[in-house]
């Protein structure tokens, strides 16, 4: 049995949740192979090589895949994908764009998502925003699967020492080109990665009033997050959305402030370690999964809380 | 140019889903069904784009038992031209829906598909990617903004970091993010009117489909309960308990 496992990369290289997707590799068992699809990769490579758990590094360098277009992705990964039992990719906008494109290319059904791994063929994943856990078996020759970070502890970033093999490129498919991108800058650990969590929602009332929970986010070294509602508004962008259907994240400590507590955004929040509510209407939702609920007015509640950490720290 | 927008069945979103004692699923007796939200979003974009004359003929696909019909009514009370019913009692996995789609597109030859970018019931996200691959067609994922233009098309898509634009050749598969569009509400007239649409009805089989699933279902949970509900007095027991309680900060 071997297990391949896609890398997803930015700017600065192989991305964390890669690391997850390998920590659930590791739980199914076998050789594990790291797959590195991009241009000029050998740095990526080279510090990959390091990642615990993995045998050998691929890497497929080509222009064709320096923005990770699906076509072009999935071509490469099915070309490779039948001398392995599993292939595996972290479930992020990346892997849940190119997956399923390579699931369908070898007439597999896809599991997404998953949070547990019970044996080879049998895993966990949540289905209606978290409020049933479908254990599933797969009667498909090749895995394919998408990973929640949240459900596995990332593998270490050293200790392992991998051969680097060049594997051909399946070139341009043609279909698609890459135009831009508009990232969201920001100082603040990645919503993803973050220890500490800040989210607001619709009861923020506008962007500015953001800044409130930007200084709170700051005096705790934490990202902020949003729910749909705040986002829609305008007041931050899409990547700040928390829930179902945006990111889903598992921090330590996760503050809710002027957020309801819909199903659809504790789909996303739910498993973080620690909740705090901050919302001024005592019967909101939210407070049924929090641990610590303060009910009251945010705009006279955040500056306090932001002064009296600052306070309590110096 | 011809839209084929696939729309599905599904526990409306603001039902509480409850998991059946027996652990086989999730109770849909008595429950409201709805158009999954995504696909409301892409049927919304299907009908601007022929109210802006880009499109000829909004086509409207669901799969699913004979009440699937409903939400292809709703469909057509939002604009779509006529239904296509793909009939089945079978519960279909996104790869056979997907097998399903190309088999439609092939006879129907429409310039885009969209599709939601994900069901709301069993949240796969997979099944435009899936039917993309199979027609060899590009794909257009997380869409918040499609401008057609020529035998291209332009899409902004919502991305972890943030947004990205892709350039993409028709026929293209494009599936729907939440900032697409807000849909509108059917109005009274455009219900009446919906019902004397044509809906086509065919099955999987017809279309040349195995209905079997790939992955077996061995058990339906429910996730574990948090023990929530603590209420804290000000900020200064809320500061005292993360620090010393919890000691998260
Ligand atoms: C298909 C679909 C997908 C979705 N996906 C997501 C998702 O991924 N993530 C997500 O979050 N939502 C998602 N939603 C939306 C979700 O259903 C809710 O509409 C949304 O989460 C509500 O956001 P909110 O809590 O900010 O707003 P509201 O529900 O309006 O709540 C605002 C809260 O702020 C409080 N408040 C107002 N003013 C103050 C104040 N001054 N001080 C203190 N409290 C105050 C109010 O008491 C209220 O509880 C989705 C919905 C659908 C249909
Ligand atoms: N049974 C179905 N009938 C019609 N459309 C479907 C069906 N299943 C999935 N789809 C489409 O595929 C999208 C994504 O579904 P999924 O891949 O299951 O998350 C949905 O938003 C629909 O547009």
């Amino acid at each position: 049995m071997s297990v391949l496992v896609l890398a997803e990369l930015d700017e600065k290289g192989v991305v964390p949740q890669t690391r997850n997707a390998l920590a659930a590799a590791v739980a199914i068992g076998g050789d594990i192979h790291l797959l590195i699809a991009g241009q000029n990769v050998e740095a990526s490579a080279k510090a990959a090589a390091q990642y615990e758990g993995v045998s050998k590094v691929l890497t497929a360098d080509d222009a064709a895949y320096a923005t990770g277009l699906a076509e072009n992705v999935a071509e490469l990964v099915k070309s490779l994908a039948t001398d392995y039992s599993h292939v595996l990719v972290g479930a992020t906008s990346f892997g849940k764009n190119v997956m399923p494109r390579v699931a369908a290319l070898l007439d597999v059904q896809q599991i997404s998502e998953i949070t547990a791994v019970n044996d080879a063929d049998t895993f966990v994943r949540p289905i209606y925003a978290g409020n049933a856990l479908a254990t599933v078996k797969s009667k498909d020759a090749i895995k394919i699967i998408t990973v929640r970070a949240t459900g596995f502890d990332a593998v270490a970033e050293t200790g392992g020492s991998a051969s680097v093999e060049a594997v051909a490129s399946t070139g341009d498919a043609g279909l698609s080109s890459f135009v831009g991108r508009e990232l969201t800058k920001s100082e603040r650990p990645e919503l993803t990665q973050a220890g500490i969590i800040v989210s607001g929602g619709r009861g923020m009332g506008s962007g500015e009033n953001f800044s409130l929970l930007e200084a709170l986010a700051d005096e705790l070294g934490a990202a902020v997050g949003a729910s749909r509602a705040a986002v829609d508004a305008g007041f931050v962008p899409n990547d700040y959305q928390v829930g179902q259907t945006g990111k889903v994240v598992a921090p330590e400590l996760y503050i809710a402030v002027g957020i309801s507590g819909a199903i659809q955004h504790l789909a996303g929040m739910k498993d973080s370690k620690v909740i705090v509510a901050i919302n001024k209407d005592e019967e909101a939702p939210i407070f049924s999964v929090a641990d610590y609920g303060l009910v009251g007015d945010l705009f006279k509640i955040i500056p306090e809380l932001t002064a009296e950490i600052t306070k309590r720290k110096s | 140019m011809k839209v084929l927008v696939p729309v599905k069945r599904v526990i409306d979103y603001n039902v509480k889903v409850r998991v059946k004692p027996d652990g086989s699923g999730v109770e849909t007796q008595n429950v409201k069904m709805s158009m999954n939200p995504f696909d409301e979003i892409s049927v919304e974009e299907a009908v601007r784009m022929k109210e802006a004359g880009v499109v000829d003929e909004v086509i409207a696909v669901s799969i699913g038992p004979q009440q699937a019909q409903e939400t292809i009514r709703t469909a057509l009370a939002m604009g779509a031209d006529r239904g296509i019913l793909v009939k089945t009692d079978d519960n279909l996995e996104p790869l056979a829906v997907a097998k399903c789609l190309k088999a439609l597109a092939d006879k129907e030859e429409p310039g885009m598909l969209i599709v939601g970018k994900q069901a709301i019931d069993d949240d796969s996200n997979q099944t435009g990617q899936m039917t993309a691959a199979l027609l060899g067609w590009a794909q257009a994922t997380f869409a918040s903004v499609i401008k057609v233009d020529g035998d291209h098309a332009q899409v902004t898509r919502e991305v972890d970091g943030g947004l990205e634009t892709i350039k993409v050749k028709l026929p293209v598969v494009v599936t729907s993010d939440l900032r697409l569009n807000e849909p509108r509400y059917a109005s009274l007239p455009n219900i009446m009117k919906a019902k004397k649409k044509p809906i086509d009805v065919t099955s999987p089989e017809e279309l040349g489909v195995d209905p079997a699933p790939r992955l077996q279902v061995l058990n339906v949970a429910e996730p574990p309960k948090r023990a929530g509900g603590t209420k804290v007095e000000d900020v200064a027991q809320l500061v005292d308990k993360l620090m010393n309680e919890a000691k998260v900060i």
